[in-house]
């Protein structure tokens, strides 16, 4: 067995006779690998512990929580789900005041295919593997060296293919609206593909992303069309670091800028810097 | 308090993308997509991801329905059955087996598919068979 899922199932049967459910994943008999809430009735579950490819499991634990709220529960996380969670409990999606959190250090290979700047996690007592530093982001880095007019006929080109499936809406974490714009025909017109305006969608969505990217990547892992989204996100997350210096996921008490009223005064309009 | 994800093949057409259907409860809450499938690579068109969404709906028939007198009521499958043998061989000795074509669906399996033609050919004896996805 692998050295880190080994670790990782020490940590849990550590945990597991303390609360009511480890949220982690398991493979099944067939080899396929979804988020599972293991459980002290079902200790022989555990022999499916599994840690690639990871899943959305935030979303789990809103899910759970909404049937069970008061559940004492523990939950694997990698760096982003972590993330994950501290935006939704800031949004008042999830309670973590009965949560333990197990946190999964991501290997290099790992970030490497999330191109993720931050493969580790900040705030989990117990954490698994050893964390490793940031990797680059060659796709977003490729986006920048473009010129304007590029960028202009790249995004064009990645946003026709879009088939309008919503998987990166609906496999979004961060996305836990009750009204979704983008369910809106006066922002995104139904019954074409090519959409009318390929770019509204993504474009809305994006804004909407604007604080709340956790940067885990998983809208890229749906999409059908493989369009790079996350490079947007993650750019108006520098502009969000840059003009607010709010970062998602960093701390549990400060509250991201669209939350937030800001005080009267002077304010400078420094525009984007994109 | 019980979450499980039972993997399926996706029942809208015949493509074959795999993915879960997240139980809570014993009651299915939602689809993700697997992301080991063969078919599907962890993605999913509009239909798949709104797939559980016909589970638990009011509108979804638990039983055949027969029209009597104009209105639908409901039937057991004995009943349904009987009457469309009933009705197809009538229709087979008054008109002919090529009175009747066989329309074959995509949301169904190559295996039923296959019963549904053999059906079509040895049962009624005709080769009027097609199937919805030329509709």
């Amino acid at each position: 067995m692998d050295q880190r899922l080994e670790a990782l199932l020490q940590t849990i049967q550590k945990v597991l006779p303390d609360v009511d459910g480890i949220i982690g994943l398991k493979v099944n008999a067939a080899g396929h690998i979804a988020p599972h809430l293991f459980r002290k009735e079902a200790p022989a579950e555990l022999d499916g512990l599994a840690i690639w490819p990871k899943y959305p499991t935030p979303d789990t634990l809103r899910l759970i929580q909404k049937a069970h709220p008061g559940a004492k529960l523990g939950m694997v996380v990698r760096g982003c789900e972590e993330r994950g969670v501290v935006e939704m409990f800031k949004h008042a999606q999830v309670d973590l005041s009965n949560i333990s959190l197990i946190g999964l250090q991501c290997t290099r290979e790992e970030a490497e295919f999330c191109r993720c700047a931050k493969p580790y996690t900040a705030h989990a007592k117990l954490t698994v593997g050893e964390p490793i530093e940031g990797v680059p982001d060659p796709v977003t880095e490729g986006f920048l060296a473009k010129t304007r007019e590029e960028r202009l006929e790249y995004w064009k080109e990645q946003l026709v293919r879009c088939i309008k499936c919503y998987g990166c809406r609906n496999v979004c974490p961060q996305c836990f609206c009750n009204v979704c714009a983008l369910e809106d025909e006066k922002w995104v017109g139904t019954g074409w593909l090519p959409m009318p305006l390929p770019p509204m969608y993504h474009l809305v969505r994006s804004m909407h992303m604007t604080a709340k990217c956790v940067a885990c990547r998983e809208c890229e892992e749906v999409c059908p069309a493989d369009i790079p989204m996350a490079i947007q996100y993650r750019l108006i997350a520098g502009d969000v670091k840059e003009m607010f210096g709010y970062e998602t996921g960093v701390s549990m008490d400060e509250k991201p800028p669209q939350l937030l009223v800001l005080a009267e005064g002077e304010f400078e309009r420094t525009g984007l810097p994109h | 308090m019980e979450y499980k994800n039972v993997l399926t093949t996706c029942p809208f057409c015949g493509t074959g993308c795999g993915f879960f259907l997240q139980v809570l409860d014993g009651k299915i809450v939602g689809v993700l997509p697997d992301k080991k499938h063969p078919v599907s690579q962890g993605s999913l068109c509009v239909k798949g991801w709104n797939a559980h969404g016909f589970i638990y709906h009011e509108d979804r028939l638990k039983s055949p329905l027969i029209r009597r007198n104009g209105k639908l009521v409901e039937a057991s499958w004995d009943e349904a059955i009987e009457l469309v043998a009933t009705r197809l061989g009538e229709i087979k000795a008054k008109h002919g087996p090529d009175s009747i074509a066989l329309l074959a669906s995509a949301k169904a399996t190559n295996e039923e598919n296959y019963l549904f033609q053999k059906f079509g050919r040895a049962v009624i004896g005709t080769n009027n068979i097609d199937h919805c996805a030329r509709l």
